[in-house]
């Protein structure tokens, strides 16, 4: 029961948080990787950051068990995989939990990309045992490790490193280069145009942070 | 108007690791296969079925629902399970959130400025490329075993190496489909 409120709680937050950062606007990501508007890489890259330094000081005093982290296996189609994402969230503008965020906001391309998300699942359920047959699937450099030695898992480290630390430096690392990078990496003339649309909905928008 | 990118960046990270100090780290995909194997157990009773060999008390022909003894297999036939649950309360969260800001434009529900500038109007064009993107995108999301959700953030928070290289591809094919897709800004 607990597990099912939580799942409501923490669900919700996220969809909300996304969509008030502007992940539901496939403007911002296109943006975003077009090197036009980095309010989202900060974004991330600020949120990854938090998110890790907090869990691994947790994880040092004993506040979070190490029981929750859940590590997956590197392996040839992670990288394979995640170009392949890279595309369609390129082409788009949704990776697969914007989209469904986005269409409950209202947008039909959203809704539209979900639906060829469920044919692309299902296509990967009919090809799984292909793609495991030609070792894509193998596992690779040490399978499910992290950096360092995170104590009370049995994740292998790349590194001989505690790797609570090491986790709290890559974060503290995070936020530097989230506060480092510029609003954009582009010709400032083109992206910093007032576009007179309705706050929010202008992914080209100026930013203040 | 959207939150700043340090205020919104630190919400996102709190929501990020809340999922991880009380449950499990944040992942979407693979509620994807588990609601395509509902849908496929809905019209083929066969799809998933009651098993005493695998570990989770289910089975499936199919060998991706059936790997991991049957834990996907187990998830389609008990659907009211954290997962699925998590991700309906997200899509709720979404429309909520929308719903007090005003909600989105009329022009923008079709598609995006930036798409109008590159490609015109026509609704029609837009939505053959998000369905082949949504394609392409959640095949690539189950082969890498996440998505931006599970293998970027999540992954990445937690200092996993698979986080690190799922990154990397996403970024290496995502930054040049978008410089050569999207030539011009929106207007």
């Amino acid at each position: 029961m607990t597990t099912i409120i939580l799942a409501i709680v923490i669900g919700a937050a996220f969809g909300f948080v996304l969509d008030r950062v502007g992940a539901t606007n496939p403007g911002y990501i296109i943006s975003m990787l077009r090197l036009g508007n980095l309010h989202l890489m900060k974004t991330i890259l600020l949120a990854i950051g938090v998110s890790s330094i907090l869990m691994f000081a947790g994880l040092l005093t004993g506040l979070i068990s190490p029981a929750h982290l859940s590590v997956k296996t590197a392996y040839v189609g992670v990288f394979i995989g995640g170009a392949l994402l890279g595309i369609g969230f390129a082409a788009a503008g949704y990776c697969p939990g914007t989209s469904l965020s986005a269409a409950a906001t209202g947008r039909k391309d959203a809704l539209v990309f979900s639906i060829g998300g469920l044919f692309g699942a299902g296509a990967y359920m009919l090809t799984y045992s292909h793609v495991k047959a030609i070792g894509l699937l193998d596992s690779v450099l040490g399978g499910k490790a992290t950096l360092g030695k995170i104590a009370g898992t049995k994740y292998p480290a790349l590194f001989d490193f505690s790797g609570e630390w090491v986790g709290i430096a890559m974060g503290i690392v995070f936020i530097a280069i989230a506060f480092a990078l510029p609003a954009s990496l582009r010709n400032a003339a083109q992206t910093g145009k007032n576009t007179g649309k309705q706050p929010g909905d202008a992914p080209t928008a100026a930013i203040h942070g | 108007m959207i939150l700043s990118w340090r205020t919104g960046g630190l919400l996102l990270g709190l929501v990020f690791l809340a999922a991880v100090a009380l449950v499990k780290p944040i992942g979407v995909s693979t509620q994807f296969v588990i609601l395509d194997g509902i849908v496929w157990n809905s019209v083929e009773k066969s799809a998933v079925v009651k098993s005493e060999k695998n570990k989770s008390g289910y089975a499936s022909p199919n060998a991706y629902l059936n790997k991991s003894g049957g834990a996907y297999a187990k998830n389609v036939a008990q659907p009211a399970n954290y997962g699925l649950l998590f991700v309906l309360a997200m899509i709720g969260g979404a429309g909520l959130s929308a719903i007090l800001r005003g909600g989105v434009s009329r022009p923008e529900r079709t598609m995006p400025a930036i798409w109008r500038a590159n490609y015109g109007d026509s609704p029609w064009k837009r939505y053959a490329i998000a369905f082949a993107s949504g394609f392409v995108v959640l095949y690539g999301a189950r082969l890498a075993s996440g998505c931006t959700s599970g293998h970027m953030m999540s992954g990445m928070m937690q200092t996993a190496v698979s986080g690190f290289i799922f990154a990397a591809g996403a970024f290496a094919a995502g930054i040049p489909v978008a410089l050569l897709m999207f030539p011009k800004d929106a207007r």
